[in-house]
């Protein structure tokens, strides 16, 4: 076979450069100003910075605040990642077997995916309202005093609810249209092989899920550390002092409201370095399991 | 082993297409009935319905003495080789023939043993840890044979489990699955499009056409005396001659000329005949210009016009044939008459 080529040497490259050039400036330049500056004490008025070595990585390894946070965002993401996952999957799998009114159903439980973090943080807070959210009430008739923004736990677990909310319709989307991948005759075959529903869910039809699974199980880990940012925000909007908040939260606390630019440039390099981890981590161990037809 | 009765049977799709029109048949115990015909003719839906993939609108269905209707596929005690294989991509050759055993609660050694078995029969030994998308069409073909044979059921049913395999493969498949069959004796429903599959494979072909049964035989019955123009020209390769002719005074006449044959009624007719019925004769009472000749080894087709209608004819490799006008006759009793408007034979 004839292998397509470029006569030229400078054709590919031109044709490349704009790639490259966006890559560049907004992926490698600003990460390397990251890892630059974090080795640097700001002056917080602008009038110029000293270095200070790994003075700030220390202070990071030495804050009992900055653990408790990593702590809660351990938590978060895997509360995230875990019921929004869940909850796609179960939905899609309902979604499938409806044969009638199928597509009008389908847009239904979509559209929540067309609202912004913020503004899905917003609806939280009216949910979740003091005197008259809905959501506080229901908390309230089953003898929980839901204080949203006062009670550390309270503020979590509506966090926790909102980015879920906000999150399960992505996944929804792909677990249905997975399933729908998966060859009719393949689930006919198990159809007659095993009578039990639950078996054949979990030994055919989550297995051929996996691939589907394995790249929202990133994507939702990503969102969970990273795009969450505009739901904590507005939740925790003015008071940040005795709320949860997540690694990515509390890069902007320090760095835009405690001025501490260094400190927050180091919190974001181990941010990077933990999400290269966690690639690293999931393609190598968790990818090799999966069957890709 | 048992025997399939199938009581008026009917299919009525939701948006009331009615794909299989009230159907009956019985299928002896050990058969092997291949259901055959055009796409959409209702064959694979009236199998899915045995197999319980599908509701069966109306009618009962029993596999040996029970009714199954309401049975659970899993629990027809019945297995399904697919078109397209079907096979569990993620689990191994041996995982896949033994999946139905292990959730019937066979013991692990008894799987064992029957997948080895299994693959024993179907040569698939070398490829037992292989996953399916490391085998070739052919072996995939055998895995899926093998899932069916593992279980021992009461029933195969068969998909057109050919018709992604090339042409050679098709043909060694054929014989592997016919001979496999009568091996182990299990009343088999076999679905196809092909009618050569059909002819080779059955003790009983059953020729649906639109939802219906258009007729029910042997392979020679259905070759020889269809029971209608539509099974005349779906059988056989080529198919029957179908010519024009009219029937005047107990006799039949094609394009005026000598009489063919001698039937009662009259009026337009249809008239059948095989093209290796037909054979050159300088004395025959027809002429048949000869505008292709075929050349297929062991014997000749020769295409052409018979009274301004398309025919075919069948000459063996010794005759020498060549286009041009040339005299023929038909064999008497190969001859078969139909009605001309309905197609029903005579």
């Amino acid at each position: 076979m004839k292998r397509a080529g470029f006569t030229t040497r400078w054709l590919p490259i031109l044709l490349l450069l704009p790639q490259l050039i966006i890559i560049a400036i907004f992926f490698y330049w600003p990460a390397a100003h990251a890892v630059q500056s974090s080795f640097y004490l700001q002056d917080p008025f602008g009038f110029g910075s000293t270095f200070v070595g790994v003075d700030n990585y220390k202070d990071l390894a030495g804050s009992g605040e900055y653990m408790k946070i990593a702590r809660f965002t351990l938590v978060f993401t895997t509360l995230v990642t875990f019921f929004s996952l869940a909850l796609a999957l179960l939905l899609a799998v309902k979604a499938d077997k409806v044969l009638r009114g199928a597509r009008s159903y389908r847009t239904l439980l979509m559209w929540v995916y067309a609202v912004a973090p913020p503004v899905a943080g917003f609806i939280g807070l009216i949910m979740f309202d003091q005197s008259w959210g809905p959501l506080t009430e229901l908390a309230r008739s089953m003898g929980w005093d839901f204080k949203l923004g006062v009670n550390f736990n309270d503020t979590a677990v509506a966090m926790v609810i909102v980015s879920v909310w906000k999150q399960v319709p992505v996944n929804f989307i792909f677990f249905l249209s997975g399933l729908q991948s998966i060859p009719k005759a393949v689930r006919e075959a198990a159809l007659i092989d095993n009578r039990s529903a639950t078996g054949r869910f979990w030994q055919v039809t989550f297995p051929l899920l996996a691939p589907t699974g394995f790249f929202l199980l990133i994507i939702n880990i990503t969102y969970a550390l990273f795009d969450t940012f505009g739901i904590v925000d507005t939740l925790v909007k003015g008071e940040p002092g005795n709320n949860p908040m997540t690694l990515v939260y509390k890069v902007y606390v320090d760095g835009f409201r405690g001025n501490d630019l260094g400190g927050s440039s180091a919190q974001s390099v181990v941010l990077m370095v933990l999400v290269l981890a966690l690639t690293i981590f999931q393609f190598r161990l968790v990818e090799r399991r999966i069957h890709y037809t | 082993m048992a025997q399939v009765s199938l009581q008026n049977i009917r299919k009525i799709y939701p948006n009331g297409y009615e794909a299989v029109t009230s159907t009956s048949f019985d299928i002896a115990d050990g058969e092997f009935v291949v259901l055959v015909g055009p796409s959409g003719c209702g064959k694979s839906t009236l199998l899915r319905m045995v197999a319980g993939l599908e509701d069966i609108t109306e009618g009962s269905l029993s596999i040996g003495d029970r009714v199954v209707n309401d049975v659970d596929p899993a629990d027809r005690d019945i297995a399904m080789v697919f078109q397209n294989y079907a096979l569990y991509p993620h689990m191994t050759v041996r995982k896949n023939i033994g999946y139905g055993l292990k959730n019937r609660k066979t013991p692990a050694q008894e799987i064992e043993r029957k997948v080895d078995e299994a693959a024993k029969m179907l040569n698939l030994e070398p490829y037992l840890d292989r996953k399916p998308s490391q085998l070739s069409g052919g072996q995939r073909q055998r895995v899926a044979m093998g899932r069916a044979v593992v279980r021992d059921p009461a029933l195969f049913l068969f998909d057109e489990p050919l018709s992604n395999l090339d042409a050679k493969l098709r043909n060694q498949m054929r014989i592997e699955i016919k001979a496999l069959q009568r091996r182990l004796g299990v009343t088999s429903i076999y679905v196809t499009h092909d009618q050569v599959e059909a002819m080779t494979m059955a003790d009983r072909i059953i020729v649906l056409n639109e939802g219906r049964i258009e007729q029910i035989g042997t392979p020679a019955e259905i070759y020889h005396s269809p029971a209608s123009t539509f099974v005349a020209s779906f059988m056989g390769a080529p198919p029957m001659n179908l010519l024009e002719a009219r029937l005047e005074g107990g006799q039949v006449f094609v394009n005026g000329g000598t009489p063919l044959a001698n039937a009662q009624g009259r009026g337009a007719v249809t008239l059948g005949i095989r093209p290796e019925d037909v054979a050159f004769d300088p004395a025959g009472p027809l002429d048949f210009h000869i505008d292709i000749v075929e050349e297929l080894g062991a014997h000749r087709l020769l295409h052409g016009q018979l009274a301004a209608q398309n025919f075919t004819m069948h000459v063996s490799k010794e005759v020498a044939a060549a286009p041009g006008a040339v005299r023929v006759g038909l064999k008497a009793d190969a001859l078969r008459l139909f009605d001309a408007e309905t197609g029903k034979a005579l």
